[in-house]
């Protein structure tokens, strides 16, 4: 056969020589003349330290400083390089610990690798850390490493903070950005901008000798990196305001969540009972977590504010005349009798019939249970069951039934029933309006979280739309925060309907007789407001009031709900009331009212 | 009996040299790589120079199987090797162990295969096989695209698993391609490509662009020698594009900088095709295309580099270029590995004398980033050396392909070559830097039963079809 390329073969000889010369070059270059990487021959070794930025500050949305950071040293240890005739008895007293721990710990560093560092003592104290660098020297093999820690100005805000703890084996694997001995952000804000919080680490190379004497940089420095920092958060939260809910919430279970309607930001989140953030810090923490943890009695870890799933009780009836508004089923002037009640629900003594504004302002369980039945029962839907998914998709567009999609982590949903739900309870087709009409009053099947109802408050506050709540106003010098935070969640609902319904929550505040929460009422500021008594199974009913104030042009969107309290007008209100004037005004007038308020307990066992 | 002899006799017994030379310095490497003292022996099972041992055993058999087998054999049953080899990929995909997020092993228990490393051997016999039945050229289009059909199939499986390095060596088989008859032109324009793509990374857009100009305006000026012509097309070109410069900057105020170059040009060339129509003046034509056709691939270049290429590629090939620096995470093996290669300076630190590997600062040192040892611990000769039996191996192998009657031995041989000497050079390279970081073995040398038994096959199939390079084939 012709061989017509025979003189080809040349070519490929060609790029195999040149090929061998380009890496016998390179191999030239960095082995024979550049001395750049030359260890030399007494045994030098590579240390590489790394450097761990700073995690970003938190602070209030005035500029307060909530949350810094305090330097703090880990001991580390290459068991290769450390030497046998150490005086340990010393060592041991320079650290504060025993020898058995020493042995331990060095057991545990052998373990793990006899060359690459491990830590032999986490976070040692400053002065610790000062008496030991100086003897440093005796004791090849040991060095020390900088870390950073939490610190928090105040002890509070612990649940909207959350802490940072060191990352576990699972997270590493997942997310290779992590190495073993990084710190992680768990809960709260600490969490949910981690990657804006965490910076970026660095790395200094240097040359160490037998004596782990450090001789100089690796390479004058080339090959370093500097840790840039993280980014600092400004957070959402009035640190004043913040700190004054929970003191407020002091000794009682419950929760307390305000929001700015014109934005969606979270100026207060408080859950109690709650607990300092100082706890969650460095090597105390994993020890106070568990004790933490296991008080199942107050539960402090707990997160009320988001998790917590309560019947809303009267404080849903405002929500159910505002669809009854819409849907035409009602106006404002339609009156219904109050027979203390109406059929098998009963309701406290009060003049009858009442229009919708009276309603709210009395709170009268009778009036709801008439309107909603007239939502349900509308020949305007085929069944009950369709003109219930026409109620549910109100509430839904309102942040009930589903997480609101916020920037707090482990935001839980709430609980509204689908048609499926009561189809599988009572049969398709074999359920009415009665059946159900406890969810009138914020009875029943109907769960929401403290965070849901304080985000409505903030929807009939803004008369008719909401922003999603967040906690973040700002991350580093920007000011760019997610655009799901701006964007505007506009309901169905005419906001003439709306500001039917918030005469009525201003009268339940400033109205004549009858009010539900005339304690709730301030001098000057008009604040409107619902208050609710939540059926509880296990217990004494929970205390709920949510408000608005002012009435025209709102700043401040809230909701209390004291657990075991009783009356909504009891409590919650005053609490409300309280955490309204100190944000508009800054100081209390009423101090008795303060007093009582801070000094009551309702965690006696 | 009789043929037996033969086949002693006609193989070639320099090669089995090298090979040996090769395995046997691999060996004593991977135990210095992974020295343990507390299992200082050679022998110790437990650790890979051991177990590496048993490997080089279990292919020595191997070797003396493939040899025995009748060279017709390979012929005949070239595509259905290629056929089992790829189902074996295929099937990998579906059912293979995902390890460090790819699929590219069958674990048996403790027993791992790596069936890409025996896909490489049964497509360059498949190669073979088609190259040597067809009585066309490989001029031919009809010619070319089942080749790389052949070479692309496994590519493609491959980089599916993903394991881009052995996809990566598939490619070689195109220099197989080039011996045969394949037009140079097309890998001209490749290497051209490969070129162009690194500088648009390393060089900003509008500088290249301004550069390919003024080279095509050079290249039409040899091309024509007409001085008159060329400098009044560059005229033309600048005060198109002044004008427009300055309707962007007033007026306009959004196109970038190398649109405008680009429609000065495409404007100015306009101006120009009734002049190039009526000389008939071809290459000029030729040459503008190819500048039309370089910036376009410029820009395409950019766009998917910067927005459809994975992370961790882009860090890689930024890592190699110098623009980004990671000494502590995706650039630390390659620094690693230079320090360590580095610090061996011309005669090396000794056997089991290498600090940076004693220390254990190079990762994957027994696999990837086995030449660190020999870098470190044997210095610049020991490089030299190993570099030089390698090149050796790789001559020595082309000789023999050439010396082949048949053409099915011959594009086998070349298949071998290729083969080696991408894994060679792509794994040096990448160990001293020069290459951006994508894991394949070094023959013979990287720890690994499945690399081991894949290359040695591949070899020794060579080996036994050159032993009976007399007898008649095809």
């Amino acid at each position: 056969m012709k061989d017509a390329f025979v003189k080809r073969k040349f070519v490929i000889i060609t790029i195999i020589v040149l090929a061998s010369l380009v890496l016998l070059g390179r191999l030239f270059i960095i082995q024979v003349v550049k001395s750049t990487y030359r260890v030399s021959a007494d045994n030098n070794v590579l240390r590489y330290v790394t450097q761990y930025p700073a995690r970003g500050l938190i602070y209030d949305r005035n500029g307060k400083l909530i949350v810094y950071n305090q330097a703090a040293y880990d001991l580390m240890v290459v068991p290769a390089q450390t030497s046998k005739d150490i005086d340990t008895a010393e060592f041991c007293d320079l650290l504060g610990i025993t020898p058995e721990f020493f042995r331990e710990r060095m057991k545990a560093a052998v373990n793990y690798s006899k060359r690459a560092p491990s830590e032999f003592l986490k976070q040692i104290s400053n002065e610790t850390y000062a008496r030991f660098q100086e003897k440093l020297f005796m004791y090849p093999g040991f060095y020390v490493q900088t870390r950073t820690l939490r610190k928090y100005s105040r002890p509070v805000a612990a649940h909207v903070l959350g802490y940072v703890s060191e990352v576990d084996d699972g997270t590493i694997k997942k997310d290779p950005y992590y190495k073993a001995g990084d710190y992680i952000g768990k809960l709260g804000i600490e969490e949910a901008y981690e990657k804006n919080l965490r910076g970026k680490r660095g790395v200094k190379i240097y040359l160490v000798d037998v004596f782990s004497r450090i001789k100089g940089s690796f390479a004058n420095g080339k090959m370093d990196t500097a840790a840039v920092q993280g980014s600092d958060i400004t957070s959402s939260i009035d640190l004043d305001l913040q700190e004054y809910g929970e003191l407020l919430m002091k000794n009682k279970k419950g929760s307390i969540v305000a929001i700015q309607p014109k934005t969606g930001e979270v100026l207060a989140l408080v859950s109690s009972p709650d607990y300092d953030p100082g706890l969650l810090v460095g090597r105390i923490r994993s020890e106070n977590y568990t004790k933490l943890l296991e008080d199942t009695l107050i539960q402090p870890l707990f997160n009320r504010a988001l998790m917590a799933k309560y019947p809303p009780g009267s404080t849903f009836k405002p929500v159910n005349g505002l669809i009854a508004l819409q849907e035409q089923v009602i106006k404002p002037s339609t009156k219904f009798a109050c027979n203390n009640g109406y059929l098998f629900v009963g309701c406290h003594s009060h003049r009858s019939p009442l229009d919708l504004q009276d309603a709210i302002m009395i709170s009268c369980n009778a009036y709801f249970c008439q309107a909603y039945r007239k939502v349900l029962e509308n020949p305007k839907y085929s069944s009950v069951a369709e003109a219930y998914e026409k109620w549910k998709s109100y509430l839904n567009e309102l942040g009930f039934g589903n997480v609101l999609g916020t920037d707090f982590v482990n935001e839980l949903p709430g609980f509204i029933p689908a048609v499926s739900y009561f189809d599988k309870y009572y049969g398709k087709g074999r359920w009415k309006a009665l059946n159900i009409i406890s969810m009138a009053i914020g009875q029943g099947e109907v769960l929401v979280t403290p965070l849901q109802m304080a985000n409505m408050t903030a929807a009939i506050a803004n008369r008719g739309y909401f922003y999603t709540p967040h906690i973040v106003r700002a991350i580093g010098n920007s000011e760019v925060i997610d655009k799901r935070f701006t964007t505007k969640h506009v309901i169905n609902i005419d906001s003439a309907n709306f500001e039917n319904i918030i005469l009525g929550m201003e009268a339940a505040v400033n109205g004549g007789e009858g009010k539900t929460a005339g304690v709730a009422a301030l001098n000057d500021i008009v604040v409107c407001g619902k208050t609710g008594t939540a059926q509880n199974p296990h217990g004494k009913e929970h205390s709920v009031f949510i408000a608005f104030a002012p009435k025209d042009n709102p700043q401040i969107a809230i909701m209390v709900v004291v657990e075991n309290a009783g009356f909504g007008s009891t409590y919650a209100a005053p609490i409300a009331s309280l955490m309204i004037e100190k944000y508009l005004r800054g100081e209390i007038s009423n101090k008795a009212r303060e007093k009582s308020m801070l000094d009551l307990n309702l965690i006696q066992q | 009996m009789k043929r037996n002899v033969n086949i002693w006799s006609g193989i070639d017994k320099i090669t089995i040299l090298l090979f040996l030379i090769l395995v046997t310095m691999g060996w004593f490497n991977i135990y210095a790589a992974v020295y343990n003292e507390e299992h200082a022996g050679l022998l110790d099972i437990s650790q890979r120079y051991g177990k590496q041992f048993i490997w080089i055993i279990a292919s020595l058999i191997i070797a003396i199987f493939v040899v025995i087998i009748d060279n017709r054999f390979y012929f005949f049953f070239s595509w259905f090797i290629y056929g089992f080899a790829m189902l074996l990929l295929v099937l990998v995909l579906l059912v293979g162990a995902k390890i460090n997020g790819a699929r590219s092993w069958f674990e048996f228990g403790s027993l791992s295969v790596q069936p890409s490393e025996f896909a490489k051997f049964a497509t360059a016999l498949a190669l073979a096989g088609y190259l040597s039945t067809k009585r066309q050229e490989l001029t031919k289009l009809k010619m070319i695209i089942p080749a790389t059909a052949v070479i692309l199939i496994p590519a493609l499986l491959t980089a599916l698993q993903p394991d881009m390095g052995s996809s990566i060596v598939y490619f070689s088989l195109f220099i197989v391609l080039f011996r045969e008859g394949m037009s140079p032109y097309i890998f001209v324009s490749g290497l051209l490509m490969l070129i162009l793509f690194f500088l648009t990374l390393l060089v900003n857009n509008l500088s290249l662009t301004i550069a390919l100009v003024i080279i095509a305006s050079v290249l039409i000026l040899i091309a024509t020698r007409k001085w008159k012509m060329v400098l009044s097309g560059a005229a033309v070109f600048i005060l198109i594009g002044a004008i427009l410069y300055l309707l962007n900057y007033y007026v306009f105020k959004r196109f970038s900088k190398e649109l405008i170059v680009f429609i000065s040009l495409l404007l100015s060339g306009v101006a120009y095709a009734y002049y190039i129509y009526t000389r008939k003046a071809f290459s000029v034509l030729i040459i503008y295309l190819f500048l039309i056709g370089s910036i376009l691939y410029v820009n395409s270049v950019d766009y998917s580099f910067n927005n459809l290429l994975p992370a961790h590629q882009k860090d890689r090939i930024d890592i190699l270029l110098g623009i980004k620096s990671d000494p502590h995470g995706t650039g630390y093996n390659v620094n690693q590995s230079i320090i360590s290669i580095g610090s061996g300076g011309l005669t090396g630190k000794g056997f089991l004398q290498g600090t940076q590997t004693k220390f254990k600062f190079v990762p994957k040192q027994s696999s990837d980033f086995i030449f660190c040892t020999i870098g470190e611990e044997w210095g610049f000769f020991g490089s030299f050396v190993v570099i030089g039996i390698y090149m050796f191996l790789l001559l020595r192998l082309l000789f023999l392909a050439e010396r082949q009657r048949s053409v099915f031995s011959r594009v086998y041989g070349y298949g071998v070559v290729s083969i080696l000497f991408t894994h060679v050079f792509i794994n040096i390279g990448m160990a001293v830097g020069l290459v951006p970081v994508i894991g394949i073995p070094l023959p013979f040398f990287s720890y690994g039963g499945s690399s081991l038994w894949g290359f040695t096959i591949l070899l020794f199939i060579f080996l036994r079809l050159d032993a009976s390079r007399t007898e008649y084939m095809v």
